[in-house]
């Protein structure tokens, strides 16, 4: 169902752009399209604030922007905490007359390594203290805009400047962490998962947390050729197979309650999705193996949380 | 009639924040700075004051959140010491960068290690380059005023940018002191609402926090270095203004019994207190000193120090923290003044008062016998740790 809305419903969609083209990410970039599909999910009556890393370094280089939208960056690894000083700035102020009364989403943006690694303290106190706002994790699974350094977001495997695949490791050891079930553990009303390459899905779940009242996490696995070693044509259909293999199963977790938005009579193997990565190339079948016995176990325990739906 | 009560300087601080109708609050806790932000939330939890407090998860978020909010364009404070300022140093350069007139109060402490709870100003030195309007206060009656004339001054479309009123910790946070309170009317007319030149809002979209090349970076930097310096008239102009309303007046440097003397005891923060007591003494007993105190520490008031101290003969600085491997920062910059003048002091260097250690009158005195000594002596530009056993 969700697989014949994509074909045709993207049209629908507004032709505002709020994040405007011209900006320097590179050929294939599946952030920068998951940025433009938030944005305009959101549309103009939002404030961002944008943590260092790609989709800032290639849209705000002075005297430039990209950004139709008020946009702020200041770090890296504070981005829920400048959110939440904007979502409080913003309500003392309407509050006290100071700015007119108005719904103004405050979005929180921030790649896997400034949500996962350094700025899991800030995002964790962020929705502990329960601010009004959308977290947004574009994850391109390493350090790409310094080049192509592993995070703890890194699936297990993958070659990268700082987990290469050596004579004695094979890239990446250690598991990708499980971001969304961190943000869930937090109680918050609304978490989910969503990829560029089902845009339906991923702007109804952002229009979906501009609505909720309270904090809101999502999670948007983000295609990046240049450190996926993979051809920049083939985005679009990398997502699709990281859903369809289980590698990234679309999910959403409201008040606690899992619930799987599309679901698959059988994944595809693993091996399709990662053969079109150059970053998986030294993986032996041995490591495959392993690597698709994790997913499909992992997949069975979200299935399982969705059938009893906590 | 102003109200004159004992009051710890603590609570002072938080009543006067209560007073200039801050907007937002955000503070992680961290000895001795945390009876500011204890009577804060107690002021805000009892709704005498409209406002958004906020006991966040780190200091490095205490002040990421003021920069979120002030950039909305509401008044803003947090405080912290020692690590937490640390811990937030980054976002200070960012706060002056992108030009949010924030308020921190420091607690002077030291930092670690060895770890210490007690007052110097380590930790202010530490965080020296930011780019914020700094001052050293020397009691509870200047912090109190200080947060009123720190938002009218760094407002001020002129000046934009953040201010720290640095305190010393427990010699002044935790210690009552007489203070006279403004009556709010008064200050409601000294300190109007703040008026953003900028602020994010979906109805006028800006970009802020861009990035910079090489090709705009120094350009950039200039402005801001520009900018700190002009704001000399402006505070000059706010401490007058703060002084024709309540008759105390403040400069960025004040003399004690200065102008004829030969020796000058250079001081910043509360030590300028007993180091007067210390003068007084000297005086009674025919010593031709003085007592020269450093108030406003960026921008350095190089014109007005010079004024109080190129007649003397010799300085003597008293550092409460060290540059270590060079010498006292206060002492570099009192040099750095000075050098461009031919018929300069001699400057004489003690560390003293480092982790809350009790410098008292009579020390004062052992340093200027040991800096005249030894100046006398051809030793001119000595430097040391005063007072440690060894």
């Amino acid at each position: 169902m969700i697989e014949n809305l994509n074909v045709f419903a993207v049209r629908t969609l507004t032709q505002k752009e709020y994040f405007a083209p011209g900006h320097r990410s590179c050929q294939g970039c599946a952030e920068a399209l998951a940025v433009r599909l938030v944005c305009k999910a959101l549309g103009r009556n939002i404030i961002i604030a944008a943590a260092t890393g790609c989709m800032e370094i290639v849209s705000s280089p002075f005297p430039f922007t990209s950004w139709k939208v008020p946009w702020f960056h200041c770090a890296f690894e504070n981005t829920a905490a400048v959110a939440s000083g904007i979502e409080v700035g913003l309500k003392v102020l309407m509050r006290k007359g100071r700015i007119p009364q108005k719904k103004i989403v405050t979005v929180g943006l921030a790649g896997d390594g400034g949500t996962a690694d350094i700025g899991l303290q800030a995002l964790s106190g962020a929705l502990e203290r329960g601010h009004d706002f959308i977290y947004v994790c574009t994850d391109n699974e390493a350090y790409m805009n310094t080049g192509i350094q592993r995070s703890s977001s890194t699936p297990f495997g993958a070659s990268t400047t700082t987990s290469p695949a050596g004579k004695t490791k094979m890239g990446q050891i250690t598991w990708k962490k499980n971001m969304a079930a961190i943000a869930a553990a937090h109680n918050i009303p609304y978490v989910a998962t969503a990829c560029p390459s089902y845009p339906m899905d991923l702007i109804q779940k952002v229009k979906k947390a501009a609505d909720i009242q309270g904090a809101a996490y999502i999670h948007i696995l983000s295609v990046c050729p240049t450190g996926w070693r993979s051809a920049p044509d083939l985005s679009i259909k990398l997502g699709r197979l990281a859903v369809e293999t289980g590698t990234f199963p679309l999910y959403e977790v409201e008040h606690g309650r899992y619930h799987l938005n599309i679901d698959f009579p059988k994944l595809k193997p693993i091996k399709e999705y990662i053969k079109l990565q150059g970053r998986f190339r030294h993986l032996t079948e041995e490591m495959i193996e392993e690597i698709q016995t994790r997913i499909t176990h992992d997949y069975e325990q979200l299935k399982e949380r969705d059938r009893r739906g906590f | 009639m102003a109200k004159r009560v004992g009051m710890e300087v603590s609570i002072a601080a938080a009543e006067a924040v209560k007073q200039a109708n801050v907007d937002v609050i955000s503070a992680y806790p961290i000895t001795p700075q945390t009876h500011i932000v204890e009577h804060l939330s107690e002021i805000v939890a009892n709704g005498e004051m409209d406002a958004e407090f906020f006991c966040v998860e780190s200091e490095h978020s205490a002040m990421s959140v003021c920069i979120g909010s002030e950039a909305t364009g509401a008044r803003s404070f947090t405080c912290t010491s020692a690590q937490g300022l640390a811990l937030m140093a980054e976002m200070t350069y960012i706060a002056s960068g992108l030009r949010l007139p924030i308020l921190m109060i420091v607690a002077n402490r030291t930092l670690s290690a060895p770890l210490s709870i007690w007052n110097d100003h380590s930790d202010a030195m530490m965080i020296r380059d930011c780019g914020w309007v700094q001052y050293f206060v020397e009691n509870g009656q200047e912090v109190y005023d200080h947060v009123f004339i720190s938002y009218r001054l760094g407002e001020d479309r002129n000046v934009l940018f953040p201010v720290i009123i640095n305190m010393d910790g427990f010699v002044l946070s935790h210690v009552i002191e007489p203070i006279e309170l403004i009556e709010q009317e008064k200050i409601d007319q000294f300190l109007p609402p703040y008026q953003p030149l900028y602020q994010l809002h979906p109805d006028k979209p800006i970009t802020m926090g861009a990035f910079a090349l090489p090709a705009i970076f120094a350009e950039t930097k200039k402005a801001q270095e520009v900018a700190l310096r002009s704001s000399m008239p402006k505070i000059l102009e706010v401490w007058k203004a703060f002084g024709d309303m309540t008759g105390r007046y403040y400069q960025p440097v004040e003399t004690y019994k200065a102008e004829d003397a030969e020796t000058l005891l250079v001081t910043m923060g509360s030590i300028g207190e007993t180091a007067s007591v210390a003068i007084d003494k000297m005086r009674e007993e025919g010593r031709s000193v003085g007592l020269v105190k450093i108030r406003l520490w960026r921008p350095f008031p190089f014109d007005e120090l010079k004024r109080a101290t190129l007649h003397a003969k010799q300085l003597v600085v008293i550092d409460r923290a060290i540059s270590v491997g060079a010498c006292g920062p206060v002492a570099s910059e009192v040099k750095a003044a000075l050098y461009g003048d031919d018929q300069r002091p001699s400057v004489y260097n003690f560390v003293a008062g480092i982790s809350g250690r009790d410098v008292t009158p009579s020390d004062f005195t052992k340093m200027v016998d040991k800096a005249e000594i030894e100046i006398e002596e051809g030793r001119k530009d000595g430097y040391e740790i005063y007072g440690v056993r060894e």
